[in-house]
């Protein structure tokens, strides 16, 4: 009985693992380890100047 | 009181130095160059010319300062600004067509190559474009590729618009020829780490498998559980064998079909003979070697990658096409137009304008030819040339525009014909490396001991240990950590050079620069500093209102040591002059305020030439001489220092285009070594293979030009100099950054520390095999025993690389950190 739920958890966890190595795959794929300078200098950028423009076309 | 006095006294001198440190350190707000000549202020900062204000001004008015927030002088230098009508070629379909990747309704997406793209600032600007150009819809930045993706609405804007625009604020695409001709490649480091993920996920879920085994032993885990663990184990490993290390295989049997072994044949025939005895040991019940399997070829593939990762801003492979532009302008029935390069025809009247390269050769119909050959011949001096007369194509134009009649086809053309030529004597790329050397003895040893032992238990007549014995040994004395030590040491180097700006093709190069015996430097460009000349002055003493009048009748001339001679004498007004008279290519007279000046050649001036060799630019007043400007090439900052370090150890030599008016100042520095001048391209490439035929060991090239192409290809060793703001250079084995040629002995040391750094841990790597033989040909390793030894030989191996080339990195002072300090 125990072997048969041990089985049946290791099946789940290999299912889990894969699941984490599609989610790298596809994150290869879609070309997120080309840059490794871009991203981490865009996120400190200021958002202020599409803000400010974005209210100057409000008003 | 006094406290007081002093105080004060102190800020005086805080101002008084601040004020000193400003007159010595004008920095151009936009640059950051430091320049000699006038100012120019705008919104109360400084620029050292127009176009660096001109960009300011752009990106002020769109509110885009926080430019110049996020770095300090983010720019690149804006002297030379593109042309009204540069881009007019843009607006011709053909063209438009081959540049643009895709195009549907109001969008069409477009990639640009920015070799100006340097620093947070950049990514910033151009991801803010849109502000600039409103039908541009996004634009992102591949920093590592130095690119730009545009897309952009067509009712908008045009392709010329986004062009002109990205080029307004000083980032001017680079669309050569080969744009045209080659699609964008994808890159091979997608597939590396698709690999090294999915062999890394196998690997991790085999050692999770196996551990209960090796920690409790077969006996306590239930036979359904044990057989699932094995089961899945055996399944992880196919993809590990069949995907990971197909690699291995191919390249194993490409060397054996070449008939010569190569490191990946043992490394095939382990891994292949570590699978079939696993099958068969899981087959008997047991466990087999999935684990150390999938391990190694985990730690190869993540070696591999470290060693052949790309630099993709870098190119290797340029051809000269890459230097040519994409069109040029047609005058036909008093109409101008654009036609690309490849459909010029002989009798098409081209236009040409200051600091373009004539792409074909063709015949001076109208206007004052300067052309700067110094690319193709390496003449440092540009070249007057008369109407009626030969342009040969990769000459520059310096000056005004001038008018050219095509003689012949871009295909046939003298440039095409010289390049054609020195790539067919290619030399043979020879593709053992000393590491291929060592497999082979290794392999035959291995062979041996293994036929050895097999036949001792032969003759014991243990069959079944025989067979065993022989699978250990073949499985243990895998020459991966062989392999894993090469790579990685190669790798590493290769990255900390590449972060002192120094890139190599190859990890082979590492090895070929510890065996170089001889260093042949090219002079213009190499030793020399790109558009850049010293300009001496000697005579009397000349008062400001001279200097401004002597620059005012110089503004009268295009010849291209005018603009040396302005900035030397940086004067802020200009004379009116009242009469002047110009003889091309020999200097000018003009009366100015009552004052007669004679300025020009030695010759013109009827002035024996002065004892100093290069340029004279000889200054008359009222027929009296007042003094000769002296220009001459300005060396490279600490290229000497270099040049006395490598006379120790290297033969060095020069070998140059140029004419030999720098003999004098050269022979100085090189001492005894051997000095050419007035070589042709054929000639250098001549020398190299005489140097290759008489000589034991490597020859190492350094040029940056065309006319050093053939030598550069010819030679073991050719490094490329590259200027930080002109990525282009020949095709060669490694690119340098101009900035960091006078380290070249330590990028030479520090390739020799490599090859000792492997060598040691070859013979780490060897004692971790002798051991491990050691319990094989008893018979005595266990899979436990094999499940320790070869991961922990792989890491220890990869730590001790790495230590040691980060080390010696330290001690050679090649430290990045250190470096930028």
């Amino acid at each position: 009985m125990s072997t048969g739920i041990m089985i049946v958890i290791l099946l789940i966890s290999v299912a889990i693992a894969a699941g984490f190595l599609l989610a790298l795959l596809w994150s290869i794929h879609q070309g997120q380890f080309d840059d490794d300078y871009s991203p981490a200098h865009r996120i400190l950028f200021d958002s202020e100047l599409k803000k400010r423009n974005e209210t100057k076309s409000n008003t | 009181m006094n406290k007081k006095r002093r105080r004060e006294r102190q800020k005086i001198n805080i101002e008084m130095e601040s004020q000193r440190a400003l007159k010595v350190e004008r920095k151009c707000y936009h640059c950051g160059d430091r320049y000699g000549g006038r100012s120019i202020y705008y919104d109360e900062k400084e620029f050292c010319c127009e176009g660096c204000k001109t960009v300011y001004s752009i990106l002020n008015k769109s509110e885009l300062c926080d430019y110049y927030k996020l770095n300090a002088h983010p720019g690149v230098s804006q002297k030379v600004r593109y042309r009204k009508d540069k881009f007019s070629f843009l607006d011709l379909p053909e063209v438009e067509q081959k540049l643009i990747q895709f195009k549907v309704g109001e969008q069409v997406q477009v990639t640009f190559y920015l070799p100006q793209i340097h620093c947070s600032s950049c990514l910033w600007l151009l991801e803010n474009i849109s502000h600039i150009r409103p039908g541009i819809m996004t634009s992102n930045v591949n920093f590592t590729k130095k690119e730009v993706f545009i897309i952009y609405n067509p009712n908008l804007t045009t392709l010329r618009e986004v062009v002109e625009a990205l080029a307004d604020i000083g980032y001017e695409p680079h669309i050569s020829l080969n744009n045209l001709e080659e699609s964008f490649h994808q890159t091979s480091d997608r597939a590396y780490a698709l690999k090294i993920g999915i062999v890394g996920f196998c690997f991790a879920n085999i050692m999770m498998f196996s551990v209960p085994e090796y920690v409790l032993g077969s006996s306590i885990i239930e036979a359904p559980l044990a057989r699932t663990f094995k089961a899945l184990i055996l399944l992880f490993s196919l993809p590990v064998l069949f995907y990971g290390a197909a690699e291995f295989f191919r390249s194993a049997w490409k060397g054996l079909k070449h008939r010569y072994l190569n490191i990946d044949a043992p490394i095939a025939l382990a891994l292949i003979v570590t699978f079939g005895r696993s099958v068969y040991e899981v087959y008997q019940g047991g466990n087999g070697y999935f684990d150390s399997l999938s391990g190694i070829v985990f730690f190869m593939l993540i070696g591999r990658w470290l060693q052949d990762r790309t630099y993709q801003a870098v190119s290797f492979d340029r051809d000269f096409k890459s230097f040519f532009p994409i069109a040029m302008h047609v005058i036909h029935d008093g109409t101008i137009y654009p036609k690309t390069v490849d459909q010029l025809r002989p009798d098409d009247v081209i236009q040409v304008h200051n600091q373009e390269i004539i792409p074909v050769d063709a015949i001076l119909s109208k206007g004052n030819a300067w052309i700067d050959y110094s690319f193709v011949s390496g003449e440092s001096e540009p070249v007057s040339v008369e109407k009626g007369e030969m342009v040969y194509a990769g000459g520059k134009q310096i000056g005004a525009k001038i008018e050219l009649v095509v003689v012949k086809e871009v295909s046939q053309s003298y440039l095409t014909n010289l390049w054609n030529q020195q790539v067919n004597k290619n030399k043979q790329v020879v593709n053992r490396t000393a590491l291929d050397t060592i497999s082979t003895y290794f392999t035959y040893i291995v062979f041996a001991i293994a036929a050895a032992t097999a036949s001792y238990w032969f003759l014991q007549n243990e069959i079944e240990i025989m067979w065993n014995v022989l699978t250990t040994i073949l499985i243990v004395a895998c020459p991966c950590a062989l392999l894993l030590s090469n790579n990685f040491t190669n790798g590493n180097i290769l990255r900390i050079l590449s972060t002192n700006q120094f890139y190599l093709r190859s990890p082979q190069v590492i090895g070929d620069i510890a065996k170089i015996s001889y260093v042949v430097f090219d002079k213009t460009g190499t030793l020399t500093q790109h558009q850049k000349s010293e300009v001496r002055y000697e005579g009397v003493v000349l008062t400001e209102e001279e200097k401004e009048q002597i620059a005012g009748v110089l503004s009268q001339s295009y010849h291209p040591s005018v603009r040396l001679i302005d900035d030397y004498l940086g004067v802020h007004t200009y004379r009116e002059i009242q009469d002047f008279k110009l003889t091309e290519g020999q200097g000018v007279e003009a009366w100015i305020e009552e004052s007669h000046y004679k300025i020009g050649s030695p010759q013109f001036t009827g002035v024996p030439r002065g004892a100093a060799k290069g340029s004279q630019v000889v200054v008359c007043k009222e027929g009296q001489v007042k003094g000769i400007f002296y220009i001459t090439n300005a060396y490279r900052y600490g290229i000497f220092n270099l040049v006395q370090k490598l006379k120790n150890t290297f033969r060095l030599a020069v070998i140059s285009g140029d004419n030999d008016s720098e003999l004098e100042n050269l022979k100085a520095h090189f001492g005894k070594e051997q000095l050419f001048f007035d070589q042709k391209p054929q000639d250098k490439l001549e020398f190299i293979r005489h140097l290759q035929q008489n000589e034991k060991g490597l020859v190492m090239m350094i040029g940056d030009g065309l006319n050093d192409a053939g030598a550069l290809i010819q030679s073991d060793v050719g490094i490329a100099v590259a200027d930080s703001n002109n990525t282009f250079t020949p095709a060669s084995d490694g690119i340098i950054d101009s900035s960091r040629l006078a380290g070249l002995d330590k990028f030479i040391q520090f390739a020799k520390d490599g090859n000792r750094i492997i060598l040691f841990s070859f013979m780490v790597s060897i004692l971790y095999n002798i051991i491990g033989l050691y319990f094989a040909v008893q018979g005595l390793l266990s899979p436990m025993i094999a499940a320790i030894l070869m991961p922990s030989s792989s890491i220890s191996i990869v730590l001790i690389t790495y230590g040691m080339s980060e080390w010696m990195a330290r001690y050679r002072g090649l430290n990045y950190k250190e470096n930028n300090k």
